[in-house]
């Protein structure tokens, strides 16, 4: 991967960054849009989780690592501190693993 | 900046210290993940403080250590971060330090050193673009009141600079010398976090409805889109779940109403 590439990764990045806050300057955004963006992130976030826990390229992530997600979620959802979700989601991936589960 | 620690509760400090621990998990995976993979040793770092958007980066490695182009990673990371426009316009009013124009007051903590109540430092507006990334984004939302916004944003989007690139750094140290790092499960990490993250902003119903439609459709495109593009399908659940439920604004409106005193 060159240097280049990172850099115009970086550039659009920046750029997608920097619009909103610009144009924020002459747009007036009505609640009803404001509220829409906010679900848009979440529904991001979301699809975000589900699409890199369940799947490895075009395919299947196997059942160890969307176990370990799954775990850490519900331990979130009981409000478990942060690090131990995340812990928790990595080792129980692990160990799913080292039981010979993919 | 010091009026954005001033206005900093413990609350925030101890739950931004916690998202820069569990990022820096995912940091630390990441370094190791495209060291391990055969990355030369400043790709992930570069990548860490320039791009500093933790789903990009793995897409765009992803690609690369999957066999694919610069050309394709960059594509896949690009779309991925086509989120930052939302983001950027949701936090807005928050991205400058002192108090962006049309942004509101920043209550009663005005006279901050060099804190112009005008527009803000040009520099301290790109800086804070840089910032935005789906954690700093999510501190913001959650705050009520312009301050506690701009608070949250600030605190958790340096906080979180500093937190990743360190870990990204330990990640390469340490992926020279782990190659197997699947065996420690840390590729649960990344979508664990998110997941957390997003959590919070699911008890309004209809952007729970929304968030798993979207991530039904983002899921059942992966096979046959490329890297990146799935995500960004799943906004089309917003479309969907937002028109099924909105059928009565008012009952709408009045439903948000006696949920968010219910919160507390």
């Amino acid at each position: 991967m060159p240097l280049l590439a990172v850099v115009v990764l970086a550039v659009l990045t920046f750029a997608f960054r920097v619009t909103g806050p610009l144009l924020r300057d002459r747009v007036t955004v009505p609640p009803a849009a404001e509220r829409l963006l906010s679900s848009a992130a979440a529904v991001l976030l979301v699809s975000l989780a589900a699409t890199s826990a369940l799947t490895s390229g075009h395919d299947f992530a196997g059942a160890a690592r969307p176990a370990g997600v799954l775990v850490a979620g519900v331990l979130a959802a009981r409000r478990v501190p942060f690090p131990v979700v995340v812990l928790t989601a990595a080792a129980v991936t692990a160990l799913l693993r080292l039981a010979g589960l993919k | 900046m010091r009026k954005i620690w001033r206005t900093s509760d413990p609350g925030l400090l101890r739950d931004v210290g916690l998202v820069c621990l569990a990022d820096g998990i995912v940091g630390v995976s990441f370094g190791a993940t495209a060291v391990a993979g055969g990355l030369p040793w400043w790709v992930p770092i570069a990548m860490s403080l320039l791009v500093f958007a933790g789903g990009a980066q793995f897409a765009a490695v992803g690609v690369v250590l999957a066999g694919g182009s610069p050309v394709a990673a960059v594509a896949a990371g690009a779309v991925l971060n086509t989120r930052m426009f939302p983001y950027g316009l949701a936090v807005a009013d928050v991205t400058s330090p002192s108090g962006g124009p049309g942004g509101g007051s920043s209550g009663g903590s005005a006279g901050g050193p060099g804190g112009g109540p005008g527009g803000g430092r040009w520099w301290l507006r790109l800086l804070g673009a840089h910032l935005v990334t789906d954690e700093s984004v999510a501190f913001a939302l959650r705050g009520d009141g312009p301050a506690r916004r701009r608070a949250g944003f600030w605190t958790c989007g340096v906080a979180l600079f500093a937190a990743w690139n360190v870990a990204v750094l330990l990640g390469v140290l340490a992926g020279a010398a782990v190659k197997n790092t699947a065996a420690f499960g840390l590729d649960a990490t990344f979508p664990a976090v998110l997941l957390a993250l997003a959590l919070p902003t699911l008890a309004d119903r209809r952007t729970r409805e929304a968030a798993i439609c979207g991530a039904a459709v983002a899921v059942a495109l992966t096979p046959f889109l490329p890297a990146g593009l799935p995500v960004l399908a799943g906004l089309a659940g917003l479309a969907v779940c937002w028109r099924r439920s909105g059928v009565s604004r008012s009952e709408l409106s009045r439903s948000e109403v006696s949920r968010s005193g219910g919160l507390g």
